[in-house]
């Protein structure tokens, strides 16, 4: 790992692109200000791996244990708003997949 | 074309079911063909990865619990998967089912968003810090209830 040491109001250059500067230290907080492309993403790390953790954690689940809504709620839950499911839409059974909104769509042209 | 599925097993897939994540999805950056199934169970969907039988997702319309959820992700995110027009995105959450079912938890931090005329898509992270990584479906379904009687 590179570590540069900066003051306030310095900055570093990460390409030629993204510019670094050290805005603010209080304590033990650094505030950055960051300029960069907006094609550039950029995250609080922590933020990141929360996503990348419950991804994980989503994939993993097993199939059988999905539960029906209506099933856990006990009554109709309220009715989809429209967007992404054609309304009335019956549950399509398993082996035929139907209903999702893409295969409706005309190809595009 | 017939593709193994970890829900249903070995399936039917029509071309207009398949979408494609350029980027893949976070932790998942290397699949990025998956076919979109309708679930058994209401209202849920399931994405499949076409290249690993065991990661499939459960998603589900982040609108069905959360009437006002509205992913407010960058216009340029949008762009890279030619979404230029509201009407062409979809938008998913990812579903997290634990031990107890009643518990499963939504992403809307992470929201997916689809090109309904291309077929692409992207996982974002939203700007707007309401949204989190594990928001209880069941509770926020009886909440929007309360919301609308009031």
């Amino acid at each position: 790992m590179l570590i540069l040491a900066r003051r306030i109001g310095e900055s570093i250059m990460i390409g030629d692109q993204v510019e670094l500067t050290v805005v603010d230290i209080k304590g033990d907080q650094v505030k950055l200000g960051i300029n960069a492309p907006s094609q550039v993403k950029v995250y609080r790390r922590e933020v990141y791996a929360a996503i990348q953790e419950e991804n994980r954690a989503a994939a993993s689940a097993a199939p059988q244990t999905l539960p029906s809504l209506q099933g856990l709620m006990g009554r109709n839950p309220p009715a989809a708003p429209g967007g992404i499911s054609p309304a009335g839409k019956p549950p399509a059974p398993p082996a035929a997949p139907g209903g999702t909104s893409p295969k409706k769509d005309p190809p595009a042209r | 074309m017939k593709v193994l599925t970890k829900p249903y097993g070995e399936m039917e897939i029509a071309e207009a079911q398949r979408i494609r994540f350029p980027r893949g999805l976070f932790g998942f950056e290397d699949l990025r063909d998956f076919a979109l199934l309708d679930a058994a169970q209401q209202p849920f969907y399931w994405l499949q990865s076409m290249e690993r039988v065991e990661v499939a997702f459960v998603l589900i319309d982040p609108l069905f619990f959360r009437p006002d959820y509205s992913p407010d992700v960058d216009p340029g995110e949008l762009e890279e998967i030619g979404v230029t027009r509201g009407e062409d995105r979809l938008v998913f959450a990812i579903v997290t089912i634990p031990e107890n079912s009643s518990l499963m938890t939504a992403n809307l931090q992470g929201p997916l968003i689809l090109n309904r005329r291309t077929r692409e898509g992207r996982q974002s992270i939203s700007s707007n810090p309401r949204w989190g990584v594990r928001h209880v479906i069941l509770d926020e379904l009886s909440r929007s209830k309360q919301g609308a009687s009031c």
